[in-house]
């Protein structure tokens, strides 16, 4: 597959560190009552997104899930923008009116996060059907516990017999919720992809350079009109499911075990082993720090939303998505 | 007596349930070892077994036909679809299977109940604050339940599991940390409203979070000399207008207040009652929606959006 290489790999320790940072300042404010609501961190995952999103091109299209905050970030959505988001302000992507779990974005190739578990299956499957026609490639993020819903076996099958260019990514993370996928799963991932015609392969989802092969080779595939491809990444959050869960669920010493297999630290070892200097990937943990940092500063001082601004009921422009133009040719 | 959380109202009924009648079964996402992630039903899978309460994979569609298809062979099933808003999911076997049943089949029902957790308020963005009553109300042959009190919601979803009809009830997700007088021990009968507070002036109709709304506004409006009447519907189908009609013929104004979007409301049949009832009676009649449109996350936009007690006080003063 794909050689090893240090400047693209920097690249996406930036953006992995950027969701890590994000998720910290996200709980801390959310504790502190900024945020509101619920909140799903992806603590953890970061390599997933980040090493699928450096596979796509501008045209591509995601559909994130509401564990979506890196999703978004990968797909370069602003720190800015998707922080006073959260916070509710007039300033974020969607005017505050979205929140955490269902953040759109289509010029930034991303058609939302999907609060309804299975949904993001199902419109990246559309998707696909648009993007099929100008090359581009559509990718569902979805996790463990969302291979239980119709929503999964009904768009692999409708996806692999109108040959769609859509990449299925689980992240499985371990547990659906507050259960074990396994204790409510039969038969595994993989082979339920295979028997509705839709080749799986299992990737390690905490290394973002397997993730990043094997999305390249799954985006080829897809974009040459071999049909779909379902990816599982093997993942793990290291936080709770969402705000409320203290995830006394995991047996002891379970957490500890993926930490050591922390993303972050993985993508480190393998660009220092590789000569990238220990000073310059600290550098970039300072700035992206600060990055966030800044951005909820400023975020806590945007405006608030008026009330009398919502949108009308029915929409009267047409919003094309990045790369739609090609769609008219 | 002390008094009473409203999701132990809840928990206390399916535990009251579960023990009387071995047929009955509770299951749904992260009801049993988890005890729900609004931890309303802690302790019943220790009490009940894993045969009785049971959790199940993030599947509604097979969870809503599984348990039509249980009800018909003997069981008692309660189903807990964890957000209203994923009620879609579950649609076909409630309402193209679960209602037809006893009309096409002649004898018998299908003793099912759907519970889930719905309402706004709780800043969790559009498609977790949705309060899907207008989705089913032109349903025939099932029963919505919508309660607004700890007593209520546990007699009431008594009823419910011993009906012979397929029933949703939902549980607003605002009202679970509220208490009240725990009542008696007693199921209590679906489709009999409540007069919650006597009043000469007005007649305020409502449900769930909407009836503790409606008794705030009337309490600022008794302050400036107005006596509302409340009436909580607790039950939105079958829907008990007797009750209304009693209150209206005495008031002469009514005003329903639903935490929904003002076109295809369950408020809209309220009026549509009171208009061919009861026209001779009244002076006024109107609703207090939301506007039609999705529910915001931002505060500022959420609490302009409900129809909360500042809105009914000043909608009732500037009618008057």
């Amino acid at each position: 597959m794909g050689e090893f290489d240090a400047t693209s790999c920097t690249e996406m320790y930036r953006v992995m560190v950027r969701i890590r940072r994000f998720e910290e300042r996200i709980q801390a404010l959310f504790l502190r009552d900024e945020v509101y609501g619920t909140t799903h961190l992806c603590n953890g995952q970061e390599a997933v997104p980040v090493g699928v999103a450096s596979a796509l091109r501008e045209g591509d299209q995601v559909a994130g899930t509401y564990r979506g905050h890196g999703h978004a970030l990968a797909q370069g959505i602003g720190v800015q923008e998707l922080m006073d988001e959260l916070l509710g302000r007039a300033t974020g992507i969607n005017g505050g009116r979205s929140g955490s779990m269902n953040v759109t974005a289509r010029r930034h190739g991303y058609l939302g996060s999907y609060g309804i578990v299975g949904g993001s299956i199902a419109a990246a499957t559309g998707a696909a059907m648009a993007l099929q026609r100008n090359g581009g490639v559509a990718v569902a993020y979805f996790g463990d516990g969302a291979t239980n819903q119709a929503y999964f076996f009904e768009c692999l099958n409708f996806a692999h017999v109108l040959a769609l260019p859509v990449i299925f990514v689980c992240e499985n993370n371990v547990y659906m919720e507050y259960t074990r996928t396994e204790h409510v799963s039969g038969g595994d991932i993989l082979s339920r992809a295979q028997s509705l015609g839709v080749p799986g392969e299992a990737v390690d989802g905490m290394d973002v350079w397997s993730v990043r092969d094997a999305a390249e080779a799954a985006v080829e595939r897809a974009r040459a009109g071999y049909g779909p491809m379902l990816l599982e990444a093997s993942t793990y959050r290291f936080v709770g499911h969402s705000r409320s869960d203290p995830a006394r669920y995991r047996p002891e010493g379970e957490l500890e075990e993926w930490q050591q297999r922390d993303p972050l630290l993985r993508v480190r070892e393998r660009l220092e082993g590789d000569g990238v200097q220990r000073d310059a990937l600290d550098a970039i943990d300072a700035e992206e720090s600060a990055l966030v940092l800044a951005a909820e500063e400023r975020g806590l001082e945007a405006p608030w939303p008026d009330p009398a601004e919502l949108p009308s009921e029915f929409a009267a422009a047409a919003v094309e998505p990045v790369g739609a133009e090609a769609l008219q040719r | 007596m002390s008094a009473l959380e409203f999701r132990a109202g809840i928990r206390e009924a399916l535990d009251a349930e579960l023990t009387r009648d071995e047929r009955v079964v509770l299951f749904g996402e992260d009801v049993a070892v988890a005890g729900g992630v609004f931890a309303v039903t802690t302790g019943l899978h220790e009490r009940h077994g894993s045969e009785r309460v049971i959790d199940t994979p993030i599947s509604e569609l097979a969870m809503s036909g599984a348990a039509y298809g249980a009800a018909l062979c003997g069981l008692r099933p309660v189903l807990e679809i964890m957000f209203g808003d994923f009620l879609p999911l579950a649609m076909d076997s409630i309402l193209n299977q679960a209602t037809k049943f006893h009309f096409l089949d002649g004898e018998g029902g299908v003793p099912m109940v759907v519970r889930c957790v719905v309402g706004a308020g709780g800043r969790f963005g559009a498609i977790h604050s949705q309060t899907p009553i207008p989705w089913l109300h032109g349903v025939t042959g099932i029963k919505l339940v919508a309660p607004s009190t700890p007593a209520d919601a546990k007699g009431l979803l008594r009823a419910a599991i011993q009906d012979e009809n397929p029933v949703l009830f939902f549980e607003h997700k605002r009202l679970y940390s509220v208490k009240g007088p725990p009542g008696d021990d007693e199921p209590l009968p679906l489709g009999q409203a409540a007069v919650v507070r006597e009043g000469d002036d007005l007649t305020i109709a409502s449900a769930m979070k909407g009836v503790h709304d409606a008794l705030e506004a009337a309490e600022r409006l008794s302050s400036q000399g107005v006596e509302a009447e409340v009436i909580d519907l607790r039950t939105i189908r079958p829907l008990d207008f007797a009750t209304v009609l009693g209150s209206v013929a005495k008031t002469n104004r009514l005003a329903v207040v639903e935490e929904g979007p003002l076109t295809g409301g369950w408020a809209g049949e309220v009026l549509a009652r009171a208009a061919e009832e009861a026209l001779g009676e009244l002076d006024d009649v109107w609703r207090i929606t939301t506007a039609d449109g999705p529910v915001p996350y931002s505060p500022p936009l959420e609490d302009a959006f409900l129809p909360g007690p500042d809105r009914i006080v000043a909608e009732i003063q500037g009618r008057a």
